[in-house]
């Protein structure tokens, strides 16, 4: 049971996207449309603070609860890849309102049209899988 | 008590974001959320249509409990913290979307338009939640990550790939928001 700590963070990640309300359709059409500081503020104050975390982690000034150094994974490279794929992600993001995290927390809300996004999201990851040697990166 | 209940002001939002990242990385894994739905895709038995999804699951037990534990957190925050989900909207979009015909707007956190269960389960609001749903899958595994994994991680950890990804982010929610969703309301 030593990741029961992964449910607890869970929960806590729900209610602060929850109570910030980062999880709200109408925060996400406001960001799109550049009506309001709100979003930005929320996702950017994230960057800054989690840019000075990683620091310490790269300079081994702190170190994982079994006291590894702590290396983040290095995203897969490709133009194609990233852009394209983003814009899908985007236009999902854009008319639902919900992205990968918070489509879980939505369904604490309102279960039947989650349950209906998270489907096609596994639809949508079933397809790349099938599709996946054959694009382009 | 009062502050619980009270909805947060953005700037708690950055710092307590980060804080679950660093949590994340300290218990000795890679913050993200969309690999999941590869997990899920494993789980359902795609493995045996495509070597992609032959997988151990196992080894992403600690991935699943997070996200039971997003939806345990949603459901205490829906019925417990947010006593009052009305929004503070920029009178602007409050406007637009009135014109557009949606009710009630920021009175609550999701349109009724789009997530009520009558819409969800009509046929085109159907169409609209699954394939939204669609693009989010197939759009988060191409480009290889999602807000958490690419914005907030990716960015902060200087990655180029992020930069890019969520660049296309913004190409598809601008269209998605300035011509989509006036074309479908």
């Amino acid at each position: 049971m030593k990741n029961i700590k992964f449910l607890v963070l869970g929960i806590f990640f729900a209610i602060v996207l929850s109570k910030v309300q980062a999880i709200s359709w109408f925060r996400f059409y406001e960001m799109f449309k550049f009506q309001s500081f709100h979003m930005f503020g929320i996702i950017g104050g994230a960057i800054v603070v989690s840019s000075l975390i990683m620091k310490l982690f790269k300079s081994g000034s702190i170190k994982d609860i079994n006291g590894n150094k702590i290396i983040p994974k290095p995203k897969k490279k490709g133009f194609i890849r990233t852009l394209v794929g983003g814009t899908f992600f985007g236009l999902g993001w854009g008319v639902s309102g919900a992205c990968a995290a918070p489509v879980f927390v939505i369904l604490g809300f309102k279960w039947i049209p989650a349950l209906i996004i998270l489907l096609g999201a596994l639809i949508g990851t079933f397809i790349y899988g099938l599709l996946s040697k054959r694009l382009p990166n | 008590m009062e502050i619980i209940f009270q909805p947060w002001p953005w700037y708690l939002g950055g710092p307590l974001i980060a804080l679950t990242l660093f949590l994340y990385f300290y218990f000795g894994k890679n913050f993200g959320a969309s690999t999941n739905f590869e997990t899920l895709c494993t789980i359902a038995g795609a493995g045996r249509v495509s070597n992609y999804f032959k997988k151990d699951w196992k080894e992403r037990d600690f991935a699943l409990l997070f996200v039971v534990g997003l939806i345990i957190g949603g459901v205490i925050s829906s019925n417990y913290l947010i006593p009052d989900q009305a929004i503070d909207l920029n009178p602007k979009t409050f406007q637009e979307l009135t014109d557009l015909g949606f009710s009630n707007v920021g009175n609550t956190y999701f349109p009724d338009e789009i997530f009520s269960n009558d819409i969800a389960l009509s046929f085109k609001g159907f169409l609209i939640l699954i394939l939204s749903g669609v693009c989010i899958g197939f759009g988060t595994r191409y480009a290889g990550g999602c807000t958490s994994g690419h914005a907030i991680t990716g960015l902060s950890n200087f990655q180029l790939p992020s930069l890019l990804a969520v660049i296309g982010f913004f190409i598809g929610g601008i269209i998605a928001v300035w011509f989509l969703i006036p074309l479908i309301f």
